[in-house]
């Protein structure tokens, strides 16, 4: 398979103090969605950052479609796309002037009127930007990176404080761009979002990677692929926690908030066993559920912090 | 997309980006009504108001009060015998109020009289209070048959090119032209960088030198504009005679513009945020709205800071501008000018591009 983006190595410390990342080491290959998935302050920005080639990392080594940003910025950022977090374009120019502007700088860009198209802002392209919403601010974002006409697109964050109807339509437009073969990079914390738009991701914490694979993979991984969650009330005091451990087929327990989360192997072994351990405890079960484990209980598992805490 | 529609879609020549950036700039200022009201009406504004507050009045009537007694009539009559009276106007009111409309400035002079003759009260911090005691006096003396030794013919120099408004559209012109290059430049900078839009352009293959290229260039726009805007209402509200050469005034503009453009850039290259570098833009025009003669001919300032005056780059604009709208001085008389102007603007662009930080 070609590599479009690779890493080895990457370190980047700010003024000489502050880690953000250390020692991150990434193989992207053509044509792949690959997520960076992470809290906030993990070091994805940083890291995106470094393989757009807008930040010198500390150390390592940077390789995008074979060439290096030092000696190929130019012929490089041709054929990139690149949506940064939060950049308040032009308030005064319409979406069609903004992406006309951004069109104008590559040698051979997408038509202009067929993006707007692309991404349902055909409507909008004559009103000012400081009168979009925030759904549609994102995706003329997404605009004025894929007229670029880009083989790689970088998206950080592209959809954080979208509502669930804009984000669907993000999910759209990457897996479309993706189907015309290209490669996408993107940064997030959600966990559906990876989980469903990413092919591959690593999952960053404190500026290294301590996971990677298809998102199946990270949740096989996982021991206990399904989750119990319950809640009892009516305990005698000082009741062990340990109890629920015992409990035929449980991998791992979790109380939060006064919810109790199993990580099981086969439900249906656990859950009889459960109710009859409530009973003798002479306690009223108040709820109960079962789904299957997500990336957030990998997340959980790995750092034993949830991905939004921070 | 298949391979046919790549080689028939247009490709972008060398200065696409260059083009679309100064459109976009032009764009914008010209969507934004405050912009205007500060780049062209409130130079205009003030040019009218000053204009008006300093216009050549009929030659100043002196207002004094002669404090009432028994010689006051005496007094009134000599004034209304003098070659002078209708530069004086007099009334007569009894010493406290006098003395009391004096002090408030309605009046410029108290005059009195008693056994030993006239007696003048002026205050010599005020110079229509100087000038009301010469003129009452030399009625006075007039009236009372004094000759004068020698004739002289006065002309009053109201005309055209010497008025005060004429010194004063030349001020405006080089005042804009500092104001907007480094408001234009380095306010649209910083908040261009504060919005991470620089960092945006710089993720993309647009040039950076096209960039600070379309940057100048959009005030080469407004300049223009405003040159012609301040002339031409000087010309028609206030009968500005232009003496110098158009193209000659152009050419000082496009210098000045350009070399205060630099001036704002070199001022944003760094600031992260509107509130610092606003605070940095006042702080580096501050000296040169006071010092270089805008309003009041710098002349007036002690003789060891006039070389420190002349070294400023408003200095250089205004006394350029001067001489050749007022003057008609031709552009190769203003060579030591030019070159100030020319050397702040290298010098600051060259620190600008060292310095400047796109994100």
């Amino acid at each position: 398979m070609e590599v479009a983006i690779q890493c080895r190595d990457l370190r980047k410390t700010y003024d000489r103090k502050v880690e953000a990342v250390r020692g991150v080491d990434l193989t992207i290959y053509a044509g792949e969605c690959f997520g960076l998935l992470g809290p906030n302050g993990a070091g994805k920005t940083t890291t995106i950052e470094i393989l757009e080639g807008l930040l010198e990392p500390t150390s390592g080594e940077v390789e995008v479609l074979g060439r290096n940003w030092r000696t190929h910025e130019r012929e490089l950022r041709e054929q990139m796309g690149i949506s940064l977090q939060e950049t308040r374009l032009s308030e005064r120019l319409s979406v069609r002037e903004t992406v006309e502007l951004f069109a104008s700088f590559y040698r051979y860009p997408n038509s202009v009127e067929s993006v707007l198209e692309e991404l349902s802002l055909g409507e909008k392209a004559d009103a000012w930007v400081g009168k979009l919403s925030g759904g549609q601010k994102q995706r003329l974002a997404v605009a004025t990176a894929l007229v670029a006409n880009p083989k790689v697109l970088f998206l950080d964050e592209p959809t954080t404080g979208l509502d669930p109807q804009s984000r669907r339509q993000l999910w759209e437009i990457i897996r479309q761009f993706q189907e015309r073969k290209g490669t996408v990079l993107l940064t997030t914390h959600y966990m559906d979002e990876a989980e469903r738009l990413c092919d591959r991701l690593a999952i960053i914490d404190h500026g290294q990677i301590i996971a990677e694979g298809t998102p199946a993979e990270l949740i096989a991984r996982l021991t206990g692929h399904h989750v119990v969650e319950f809640a009892i009330s009516g305990r005698s005091d000082g009741a062990d926690d340990q109890v629920w451990r015992e409990l035929p087929g449980v991998q791992g327990v979790r109380a939060e908030d006064g919810l109790f989360c199993l990580q099981v192997n086969e439900p249906h072994e656990t859950i009889p066993a459960l109710l009859s351990e409530v009973h003798k405890q002479g306690a009223r079960l108040e709820h109960l559920t079962t789904r299957q484990a997500s990336l957030e209980d990998v997340f959980v598992q790995l750092t034993g912090r949830h991905l939004r805490e921070e | 997309m298949a391979d046919t529609e790549k080689q028939a879609r247009r490709a972008n020549g060398r200065w696409a980006g260059y083009w679309h950036l100064l459109l976009a700039r032009m764009k914008e200022l010209q969507r934004e009504p405050e912009v205007i009201f500060w780049v062209f009406g409130f130079p205009l504004l003030l040019a009218l108001g000053l204009g008006i507050a300093f216009r050549d009045k009929p030659a100043d009537t002196a207002s004094i009060v002669i404090v009432e007694s028994s010689s006051s009539q005496r007094l009134v009559t000599l004034l209304q015998q003098s070659p002078e009276r209708g530069a004086i106007h007099a009334d007569v009111l009894d010493e406290h109020a006098a003395l009391d409309q004096f002090r408030l400035g309605k009046y410029a002079l108290v005059v009195s009289m008693d056994e030993q003759g006239v007696r003048y009260r002026y205050d010599p911090a005020r110079p229509e209070s100087v000038l009301a005691r010469t003129q009452v006096d030399d009625a006075l003396q007039s009236a009372s048959g004094r000759k004068n030794p020698i004739s002289t013919v006065a002309t009053a120099a109201s005309e055209p090119g010497a008025r005060y408004i004429d010194f004063l559209i030349p001020g405006l012109i080089g005042m804009n032209l500092m104001n907007s290059g480094m408001w234009g430049i380095g306010f649209a900078t910083v908040d261009m960088r504060q919005r991470k839009l620089l960092k945006r352009f710089i993720a993309t293959p647009m040039r950076r030198g096209d960039f600070l290229l379309a940057l100048m260039s959009s005030r080469l726009v407004l300049m223009v504009i405003e040159v012609a805007l301040l002339l031409g209402f000087g010309a028609l509200v206030f009968h500005l005679r232009v003496e110098g050469s158009l193209l000659a005034i152009l050419l000082i503009g496009t210098l000045g513009a350009v070399s205060f453009g630099a001036i704002g850039l070199l001022t944003a290259c760094r600031a992260q945020k509107i509130e610092s570098v606003s605070g940095l833009i006042n702080l580096v025009m501050m000296p040169m709205w006071i010092f270089s003669g805008v309003f009041f001919s710098y002349e007036r300032f002690p003789q060891f800071v006039q070389p420190a005056i002349r070294a400023l780059p408003l200095t250089a604009l205004n006394d350029a501008l001067r001489a050749i709208i007022l003057q008609g001085a031709p552009l190769s008389s203003q060579f030591a000018r030019i070159g100030v102007l020319a050397l702040w603007g290298a010098l600051c662009f060259v620190l600008a591009l060292r310095w400047f930080r796109w994100s």
